[in-house]
């Protein structure tokens, strides 16, 4: 009894010390963003001596070109829509391949499954081309219309796997009380999917609100600038510009990720072990 | 008889009608991922074959020029087998150390403890910002020369490293960042360790296996579809990695940590030589293609299924 109550506490010694190491990165962050740059640059301790508290107002306004303000709401632009067009296509064309038979159904699915594997660099080329004959170059549509169309087969295949977890007997029922196959689908059995739907939704906020590669290629002009390219850009112009700055919109940019995930992690953790894809 | 027969043809015209309208309404549901995959994927894959063999630089015209491109990478670009070695030892560095340190973790979080869940919160919470800048800007500053790591160390009396300025350890310290992002893999190992059954271990409690036994002869020859998985996924993600060398080194010191993807992104969309960088790219997909069929391959030596392999 005394040794199980020793491993115990032995364990959770590990877990702690551990989880310090996972976390402390992150709160030296925030510590560092009330620093002076003589203190980011000349001392490793957590706290700062001295609280430089006007920061996150002097990065939020920028610098002439950069304006956090405007960096938050094109992210926002691009990222809500992406969201609502990923859930609503991934969930009509994953209820298709998990309810319906149709031709040709199996060798579509497995091309499906298999594009998850593409690797994004194969495409990025012609696709720029393609967006740049579009007139989508510096929009979002680069975005939001892939996402319309169920491009991100990860997410198609995790509203596959929930509506398979989902008895038949279900559709049936409501065939009977005279729905129609699409009727089903949104009285029956969407509610019963609102798991997977979150899933799918924080997943692809969290993709989309962090996406550097893609914003860095369709994305040129300042004013369209998403955060994360803002961010980018003043760690290349400032030199000389207050490092707390650049450290407070940096804890700024990943709030509302950090919000969403605290509110919803319980979906997040089953959405991968359900599918577990990417990493 | 004779008045039967058109009735069950009748019936049978309306049965057809009836499954070709199912087969109709499947169609319907997962058109727009057709049509997305054509547009968005399928075309682009091919164009991009396409491209591979031409001297389109986005300005002027595509004009075929063989194979032009490939022997230019393999013959002429020093740049092109730089990358590629940065790539593999970036991968060699990443990818295990992440499955290694995600399956420790998730041994750690599958005892039924307390506030277990908390742990795994946690732990997960670097892996939700992924790729984003601000993490980039962190390791930037949490590696520098008289950073918090090096702080760190010379309180253990570890003299003080050159993380980031130093061309033979830049590459490690970018590694560092994918083993610190192993929440994903971790999840799913937890996932694949709570299928186990437990009555394997009871069994094996009974024979009087130890538990280090017991790790190697059931935990880890059941989780090991997990870690096929986790490793083809890992393999074509760390491939492609960009965000990290782009932000953090740029590609340097001494291009130590010039990936793959920053030549290809540099080639393609610095100098817009579209038909170069799509070379470039199907050199890349042939590498993942062969080295992920290669894994495959060797999972029948290594992989244990349960179910005799059915399932797959």
């Amino acid at each position: 009894m005394k040794r199980r109550l020793y491993r115990t506490w032995l364990h959770y010694a590990g877990l702690t010390l551990v989880g310090l190491v996972m976390v402390y990165p992150l709160i030296w962050l925030f510590f560092a963003s009330f620093k002076s740059n003589q203190e980011i640059f000349g001392s490793t301790k957590l706290l700062p001596t001295e609280y430089i508290w006007n920061s996150y107002k002097l990065g939020w306004r920028g610098n002439g070109s950069s304006d956090f303000r405007v960096f938050f709401i094109n992210t926002f632009q691009m990222t809500v829509p992406t969201v609502v067009f990923t859930i609503l296509s991934s969930t009509l064309v994953g209820y298709g391949f998990a309810r319906f038979r149709f031709p040709w159904k199996k060798p579509m699915f497995l091309i499906m499954i298999s594009s998850m594997m593409l690797p994004n660099a194969v495409i990025i080329i012609p696709r720029y081309l393609l967006f740049k004959n579009f007139g989508w170059l510096n929009s979002y549509y680069p975005f939001i219309i892939p996402a319309a169309f169920a491009t991100s087969a990860f997410f198609i295949f995790m509203m596959v796997q929930f509506f398979r977890g989902l008895p038949k007997e279900l559709d049936e029922s409501a065939i009977m009380d005279g729905c129609n196959s699409f009727t089903t689908l949104t009285r029956v059995l969407l509610p019963l999917t609102t798991p997977a739907l979150f899933s799918v939704g924080i997943f692809q906020f969290i993709w989309t609100w962090n996406d550097f590669y893609n914003s860095l290629i369709y994305i040129s002009s300042v004013s369209k600038f998403t955060v994360a390219l803002g961010l980018r850009m003043s760690l290349d112009t400032s030199s000389s510009v207050p490092w707390n700055q650049i450290m407070a919109m940096s804890i700024v940019s990943i709030i509302p990720c950090i919000v969403i995930f605290f509110l919803a992690q319980k979906y997040f953790v089953e959405g991968i072990a359900t599918t577990g894809i990417k990493g | 008889m004779a008045e039967a027969a058109p009735q069950t043809a009748k019936l049978r015209a309306e049965g057809l009608n009836k499954r070709r309208k199912a087969q109709l309404t499947g169609l319907w549901y997962v058109g727009p991922w057709i049509i997305g995959f054509l547009v968005f994927q399928f075309y682009p894959f091919l164009a991009s074959f396409y491209y591979s063999f031409t001297d389109y630089d986005l300005f002027g015209q595509a004009n075929l020029v063989g194979f032009k491109n490939y022997i230019h990478a393999f013959a002429e670009d020093r740049d092109f087998y730089q990358s590629l070695k940065v790539t593999f030892v970036y991968a060699l560095i990443a990818i295990p150390a992440r499955l290694v340190f995600a399956l420790a973790i998730a041994l750690m979080l599958s005892v039924r403890l307390k506030g277990v869940n908390f742990f795994r919160t946690i732990y997960y919470l670097p892996s939700i910002l992924g790729g984003s800048v601000a993490v980039s800007v962190l390791w930037r500053f949490l590696f520098m020369k008289e950073g918090v790591v090096n702080g760190a160390l010379s309180q253990l009396h570890i003299p003080a490293v050159d993380w980031l300025g130093s061309p033979e350890v830049s590459i490690y310290t970018l590694g560092l960042l994918a083993v610190w992002q192993f929440g994903s893999s971790m999840v799913l190992f937890l996932a694949g360790i709570k299928q186990i059954p437990q009555e394997l271990y009871e069994a094996g409690r009974v024979d009087g296996a130890s538990r280090f036994r017991m790790f190697f002869a059931i935990t880890i020859p059941l989780l090991t579809p997990m870690i096929l998985f986790n490793l083809i996924m890992q393999t074509v993600n760390a491939f492609q990695e960009f965000t990290g060398a782009f932000v953090i080194t740029n590609g340097g010191p001494l291009k130590s940590t010039y990936l793959y993807a920053m030549k290809l992104y540099e080639e393609g969309f610095l100098y817009f030589k579209m038909g170069y960088a799509s070379a470039l790219s199907w050199i890349l997909f042939i590498i993942i293609l062969i080295l992920t069929a290669a894994i495959f391959k060797s999972s029948n030596s290594w992989v244990h299924y349960e179910d005799g392999g059915k399932s797959i």
